[in-house]
């Protein structure tokens, strides 16, 4: 193998472009990337970004020095257009094709969007998007956030301590049920209201407009700015006459691999996760790093037999109102939650998560690390629920 | 290899101490990073390679010396 090209500059691209060169490899590696900038890091953007404790340049995830030592072929700007897989070849926005002899599809999600995009219409996927939503809010300004998952809330709870007023419309009855139940949704939701946001649950939004938003009842909220957080669609556009597997994102076995020598990292991603026996995509930092490192290793793989599937037990945290959310393993399609440790009234308790007879996840707030270290080992150990928990499965 | 963190940066994660536990901690009260032993031993040094790259918000820097 004699060229790599890893498409996508942002985490699991760098990681799988590190990785390389850190096993060894010496052949040609190319790193594209849609941005200007070199591969920076994402949380901060809703959270020291958007309340100006940190200024962009905090953000590149490694300094030109690191950069320079990889011996990449760094191509920025330049978003990848169309792949030939008979060819080896991906075509450029610049009019330049690459070739490979492997591949590693790191191009990440962008943001869903509403009908309308006027001015003072905002989404939060970019540092330039991030800088464009600071530079607009202030004291008194009126923010309306569109959706109350984490990146809304984050959003939320930054322009709440800028003095905005703040309005959270989501549609579901309960913020964050789908993805952590609607118990602990309800309490990490509950924050907003103690902070004088105004949450404002079954609302729908159809379209933005000049003024604000308008609903889906007729009515409108009015606004200075509206930052629309509901969700992220993967970048698989350009894959789409390459024949590779597309579904929710790029589909992968458990290698990470969507066809021989070509690997999926990051967001863009769905992976069959044999820890937890079943199809994930993961939008999570953590996740990005570990399986561009993943991606590069199988890809470096002398055989098929050699490679190690890609089973880890998913990483996130969020940060709002002063609050670190941190949670291990997968959580979305749980069947019971538990709350093991503190009590949800007092925004100090790790919750448990069952699917059939397993713990397959952990949330905490306000809970020692080695605490959480432990009940993480439980999950990637594949424990039952019933011993972790000490609590029989429901039978109903 | 002389190990330096960025403490501000630092989230919490653990995944450092999970991974070279030898040469990283957490703080018990907030887990933030504690730095255990900033010239690791050689036989360390491929796990702590690892930490530095996995660390979700880059706050592991490594100063590699001759």
């Amino acid at each position: 193998m004699k060229r790599v090209l890893v498409v996508g500059a942002s985490a699991a691209g760098l990681a799988a472009a590190e990785t390389l060169r850190r096993e060894g490899y010496g052949g040609a590696v190319t790193l594209v990337g849609d941005e200007p900038h070199p591969p920076y890091d994402r949380p901060p953007l809703s959270k020291q970004i958007l309340d100006g404790r940190w200024n962009a340049d905090r953000l590149p995830l490694r300094g030109r020095d690191e950069l320079d030592a990889l011996g990449l072929d760094l191509r920025l700007g330049a978003a990848a257009t169309g792949l030939d897989p008979a060819g080896r070849t991906v075509a450029l926005a610049d009019g330049t094709e690459v070739p490979y002899d492997g591949l590693v599809v790191a191009t990440g999600v962008r943001p869903r969007t509403l009908p309308g995009d006027p001015a003072g219409c905002h989404v939060l996927r970019t540092v330039d998007d991030a800088l464009a939503l600071r530079d607009r809010l202030a004291e008194g300004k009126r923010l309306v956030v569109v959706g109350a998952g984490f990146l809304g809330s984050e959003a939320a709870a930054v322009a709440r301590g800028l003095g905005a007023e703040v309005t959270l419309l989501e549609p579901a009855p309960v913020p964050l049920a789908a993805a952590v139940g609607e118990d602990v949704g309800r309490v990490l939701s509950g924050a907003h209201l103690g902070h004088g946001v105004d949450l404002r649950t079954g609302v729908t939004v159809t379209q933005v407009t000049d003024g604000g938003v308008l609903l889906a009842d007729g009515t409108s909220v009015e606004a200075d700015e509206v930052l629309v957080a509901i969700g992220s669609v993967p970048n698989t556009e350009w894959l789409e006459s390459s024949g590779l597997p597309l579904g929710d994102g790029l589909e992968c076995d458990e290698f990470s691999a969507a066809a021989p020598g070509v690997y999926g990292a990051g967001d863009v991603a769905r992976w069959h996760n044999p820890l937890f026996g079943t199809a994930m995509r993961i939008e999570h930092r953590t996740n990005a790093t570990e399986q561009g490192m993943a991606a590069a290793r199988n890809l470096l793989a002398p055989e098929p037999e050699a490679r190690r599937p890609f089973a880890p037990v998913p990483y996130f945290w969020s940060d709002q109102y002063g609050l670190r959310v941190q949670a291990y393993g997968h959580l979305r399609g749980h069947h019971e939650t538990a709350v093991v440790e503190g009590g949800l009234e007092e925004r100090r308790f790790l919750a448990a998560y069952r699917r059939g007879d397993r713990l397959t996840g952990v949330l905490a707030v306000g809970i020692p690390p080695k605490v959480l270290r432990t009940w993480r080992q439980s999950i990637a150990a594949g424990a039952r629920w019933e011993d972790a928990v000490g609590r029989a499965v429901p039978t109903a | 290899m002389r190990v330096e963190v960025d403490v501000p940066k630092c989230v919490a994660s653990g995944q450092c101490v999970m991974i070279a536990p030898d040469v990283f901690d957490q703080r018990e009260e907030d887990g933030i990073v504690v730095l255990l032993d900033d010239r690791p031993a050689a036989e360390l040094h491929t796990d702590v390679r690892e930490s530095a790259v996995i660390c979700p918000a880059a706050a592991i820097r490594l100063v590699e010396e001759e």
